[in-house]
């Protein structure tokens, strides 16, 4: 693909978001949704797609996020850009304490061990009802406004622009790190680790590292969400949060910025419009639909937009 | 409430007195009424949102789609059950975007209380149409309930259990706020009337398994067990309660009518015989409403018996058209609201009153025993309590 | 006490049954199978069918619901989960979860959402008094059936020809096809005997664990638990593995019922961190 067309691609990508918000005007609170799961599947994608390690417990880190603001919009305290700092830092101190537990073991293991220690948060959520608010969610979340001017509306307008533009900035700098010397040495750790070992690369201290800024960026996703909608459930530590993700960089394509967050646009979309044409069977079209990407698609819909561009160019 | 809002509020009420007497406008078909109802219709609570949906297209089916000179147009969303902010975002799309009237549906608390903000700010009225928290009517002067709260469906078989001989008795609840509710307000009137609790259990939401709870109130030596767990969970507690043999070790169980819900009643079997419940409707209600409302169901859904969930659905259906005809049409929040509070009348439940201070129900609470009539299993009511209302407020 | 740890037991071997099929996949074909619960959902379905709409005494329809379960494995084997062998994990799971999507969708269409609930024929209700304990008839007769199942698969391991090559294949796929072992063959059979293992488990488990659409997902965890704190390459490690979590999942809510959930999550990522590659591990092999 030549740096052209790429250039003008993504031009295309950030246009359409942008424009979505005079065109879409009745669509903002779902895209704004869509938009904080973008940026949860892209730090996701810092993990598995680059550095090559799977986790089925990255909710763990949307969830910390999200009760991190909450509480702390809850307690008094709602000013939204703090809030998500704050959020994110409690995600990424709770990733470098796991990473040590976490990068233990084999691939099987990291995959348990992450399920767990997120199985295990859910569970602690769910006790401290007194100060999560357990099962029933927290509540009483009160945001102020965005530098004391911007109130988050019905209509979305202001979850929307706020979330897109954390997006922007975000992917921006997950761009930066990915191909800076460090985003190399993961792709290095993830095509043969032993090598990169042998080169002298402290893929140990690398792997942390990245474990870690996965967490901070998921759990400022996590605060994203919980400071639109005020209201923290439960559900943001379901297991079910890192099957999607997961599902949806897959779908979408790993390894590629713009591949997680189209995978989560695609996902959210389909599964919006088909919950909404037959809300009960909704689960059916997906499934059919995943299947069939599993079994044609290899790198997602981005590997085979690819493939086709480049059928499509010759050669 | 201030005075203003008090001296509307009276005013409107006497508006709504009178309306029923003005003769009907003849407006013409204005544009129908939307009506957003949200509801699980997949996920672990799916039941739920078929035995509320059908119960809404049985109430369509019964009065026709005109209430007050509109049409009723309902848009059904699935929430999954699961997830609040799925919900919330549903709610708010529903305003923005299809411009609904009305919210309606919300299967469990925590769905509702997410929700209670957008109703606020969007100025639309949102009926409860299953979750049962007391505190969710206080989360929006736009929230008015149709199907009954924890408190108020346990007070009564704490009673009955305190007259019938029953001193010592454990609790057993799913750990989340309804749960917590009925463990409260269980354990308040039950120990006042000279009882003791001395086991309190509280199981997960997910995936619980009973065994292990049972056999420690087994092991325990009560005299009676008082259970609350989600309506569904009824006949897994009911299969380990028979299995591990409490009823042989002197353990009566005693519940609210979750426990023993209509949907699949008649499938707990044998155990599930004599099991006192305290609950509101009850799918053999002996009254020519229930009877009608009965054989409407069966016509929309042939598979299912109607439930608690269904009633409060229908009955749903039924104020917002009554709200409606209050305001002859008008689809102003405010002023559905006020038209919709203090309504009364006759549900196939019974009597039922919208307060119209809190906007919750007040309504008849009986107790039953679970019993076979012509092969099948029925909560059979044999005691009533007139007219309770929540007393938590 | 005793009677906490039959129960217990009961419900690990139950948990066995129910996964051992997805450590024989996982360990020979290297494949993730989200899936395999729902072959646990298709059995137990087909058991309540058979029982309440058709009078079916519960053993012949226990055994029907097995029979159908493994049919239900050896077909989607043939024509979909081969053309995954040797892919990507990642593509496996999506795959494997986009059919649990629809078999969940599928079910809940057929049968509704609702819990599906059985009733014991009379000689497995009830339960025994032996004074010191009491022992549920139904968790007695899983606890023979389970352990004859795991007896026989433990025997048909190491005694038949099939066992060998099985085990060869497991140790190194490629040297075995080296030898001329059909290893494509022997997993096709042997997934279809894990399905019908699960569905078996599915429809045993109908009674206490439970059914309804959600069943593949919601046990789903415990099934990975059982694979990977077992080790996916024994009968005995993940066999073990299931009564330990079984036991210790009944006697946490026994004992320590605040906690709940709690106890199983912290012994698996406990286990985990000592022993990372399963229980028996024989040293750092895989």
């Amino acid at each position: 693909m030549s740096a052209a067309l790429r250039f003008a691609l993504q031009a295309l990508f950030w246009g359409g978001w942008a424009g979505a918000y005079f065109a879409l005007p009745e669509y903002l609170p779902l895209l704004a949704q869509i938009a904080i799961i973008a940026l949860f599947v892209l730090s996701l994608d810092l993990l598995v797609g680059y550095a090559g390690f799977v986790t089925l417990g990255h909710a763990a880190f949307f969830g910390l996020g999200a009760y991190a603001a909450g509480i702390l919009a809850q307690q008094g305290w709602g000013e939204p850009i703090s809030g998500l700092l704050f959020g994110a830092a409690v995600a990424a101190l709770v990733g470098l304490l796991t990473a040590p537990l976490v990068l233990r073991g084999g691939d099987l293991t990291g995959l348990m061990v992450t399920l767990g220690i997120a199985m295990m948060l859910f569970e602690a959520a769910n006790r401290m009802a007194w100060l999560t608010g357990g099962a029933d969610g927290l509540q009483g979340v009160e945001m102020w406004e965005i530098f004391g001017v911007w109130r988050f509306d019905l209509f979305g307008r202001t979850a929307f622009v706020y979330s897109l533009t954390v997006l922007f900035l975000l992917y921006l700098l997950a761009r930066l790190i990915v191909s800076s010397p460090f985003g190399l040495a993961l792709r290095g750790i993830k095509g043969n680790r032993r090598r990169m070992e042998a080169l002298g690369t402290p893929v140990r201290a690398r792997l942390v590292a990245v474990y870690t800024l996965s967490a901070a960026y998921a759990g400022i996703a996590g605060a994203l969400l919980a400071q639109t909608t005020q209201f923290v459930s439960l559900d943001v530590l379901d297991f079910h949060r890192s099957a999607d993700a997961l599902l949806m960089l897959v779908l979408g394509g790993m390894g590629s910025l713009y591949g997680a967050m189209l995978g989560a646009i695609v996902f959210m979309v389909a599964h919006h419009a088909l919950s909404e044409l037959t809300p009960q069977f909704w689960q059916f079209w997906i499934g059919i639909a995943l299947i069939a990407l599993a079994i044609a698609g290899r790198g997602g819909m981005l590997g085979l937009a690819g493939r086709l561009l480049a059928r499509w160019g010759g050669r | 409430m201030s005075s203003l809002s008090r001296r509307r509020l009276l005013g409107s009420a006497a508006l709504v007195a009178a309306a029923p007497s003005l003769p009907r406008p003849a407006i013409a078909q204005a544009a129908p009424v939307r009506i957003g109802l949200i509801l699980p219709m997949t996920g672990p609570f799916a039941s739920t949102g078929r035995q509320i949906d059908a119960a809404v297209r049985t109430w369509l089916r019964m009065n026709g789609e005109s209430h007050g000179g509109r049409r009723l147009e309902v848009l059904l969303r699935d929430d999954t059950g699961v997830a609040p902010d799925t919900t919330r975002r549903l709610a708010q799309e529903l305003v923005v975007r299809e411009r609904v009237n009305v919210l309606a549906g919300f299967g469990l608390t925590p769905l509702a209380l997410s929700t209670a903000p957008v109703a606020t700010e969007a100025r639309v009225p949102m009926v409860v149409m299953a979750a049962g928290t007391s505190i969710i009517v206080q989360r929006s002067p736009f929230i008015l309930r149709t199907s009954f709260t924890l408190p108020q469906q346990t007070m009564p078989i704490a009673d009955w259990a305190a007259s019938n001989g029953i001193t010592s008795c454990a609790t057993m609840v799913t750990d989340y706020a309804p749960g917590h509710d009925s463990e409260a307000a269980f354990k308040r009137r039950f120990t006042e009337r000279g009882g003791q609790i001395p086991l309190e259990l509280r199981t997960p939401l997910r995936n619980p398994d009973y065994a292990p709870f049972l056999q420690r109130v087994r092991d325990a030596r009560v005299q009676a067990l008082f259970v609350f767990v989600p309506s569904g969970e009824g006949a897994n507690v009911m299969k380990q309660f028979d299995e591990r043999g409490l009823a042989q070790a002197g353990i009566r169980l005693i519940g609210t009518g979750d426990l023993t819900d209509d949907d699949i009643l008649n499938e707990m079997g044998d155990p599930a015989i004599g099991v006192i419940t305290s609950h509101f409707y009850s799918a053999a209600h002996d009254s020519p409403e229930n009877r009608e409302y009965v054989a409407a169901f069966r016509q929309i859904a042939p598979n299912m018996r109607p439930n608690f969930m269904s009633v409060g659905g229908f009955d749903g259906m039924r104020l917002i058209a009554e709200g409606l005809r209050g305001t002859d049409g008008n689809t102003d929040g405010q002023r559905l609201v006020d038209a919709m509070r203090g309504k009364s009348w006759m549900s196939p439940r019974g009597p039922i009153t919208i307060d119209a201070n809190t906007r919750d129900i007040v309504q008849d609470v009986y107790i039953r025993r679970v019993e076979r009539r012509d092969g099948q299993l029925w909560n059979i009511e044999f005691d009533r309590i007139p007219q309770v209302r929540d007393p938590g407020t | 006490m005793l009677t906490v740890l039959v129960d217990g037991v009961a419900s690990g071997m139950l948990l066995f049954v129910l996964a051992c099929g997805l450590s024989v996949t996982l360990g020979l074909m290297n494949f993730v199978n989200l899936a395999h619960g729902a072959f646990g959902m298709a059995g137990g379905y087909l058991c309540v069918v058979l029982l309440n709409q058709h009078g079916v005494p519960f053993i012949p329809a226990v055994a029907a619901a097995a029979l159908f379960a493994a049919a239900l494995g050896f077909v989607l084997e043939r024509t979909l989960y081969r053309q995954l062998y040797g892919r990507d994990h990642l593509d496996q799971v999506l795959f494997s979860i986009g059919l649990v999507f629809v078999m969940s969708a599928v079910v809940d269409w057929l049968m509704g959402a609702r819990q599906q609930l059985i009733t014991l024929p009379a000689w497995l209700q009830g339960r025994w008094d032996f004074g010191f304990m009491t022992v549920g008839v139904y968790r007695a007769f899983l606890i023979a059936v389970c352990g004859a199942i795991v007896l026989a698969l433990h025997l048909g391991l190491v005694r038949t020809r099939f066992g060998a090559r099985l085990r060869a294949a497991v140790d190194d796929a490629v040297v075995a096809r080296g030898l001329g072992i059909p290893v494509t063959r022997i997993f096709g059979v042997t997934f279809a005997l894990g399905s019908g293992l699960a569905g078996l488990g599915g429809a045993l488990g109908v009674e206490v664990l439970g059914l309804d659409p959600t069943f593949p997902l919601k046990f789903m965890v415990y099934f990975l638990i059982v694979v990977a704190v077992g080790g996916a390459n024994t009968i005995v490690g993940p066999f073990l593995a299931a009564l330990l979590l079984g036991v210790v999942d009944v006697a946490g809510k026994y004992y320590v019922p605040q906690v709940g959930a709690f106890v199983i999550y912290t012994a698996m990522v406990v286990l985990l961190l000592v022993k990372p590659h399963g229980l028996l591990a024989r040293g750092a092999a895989r």
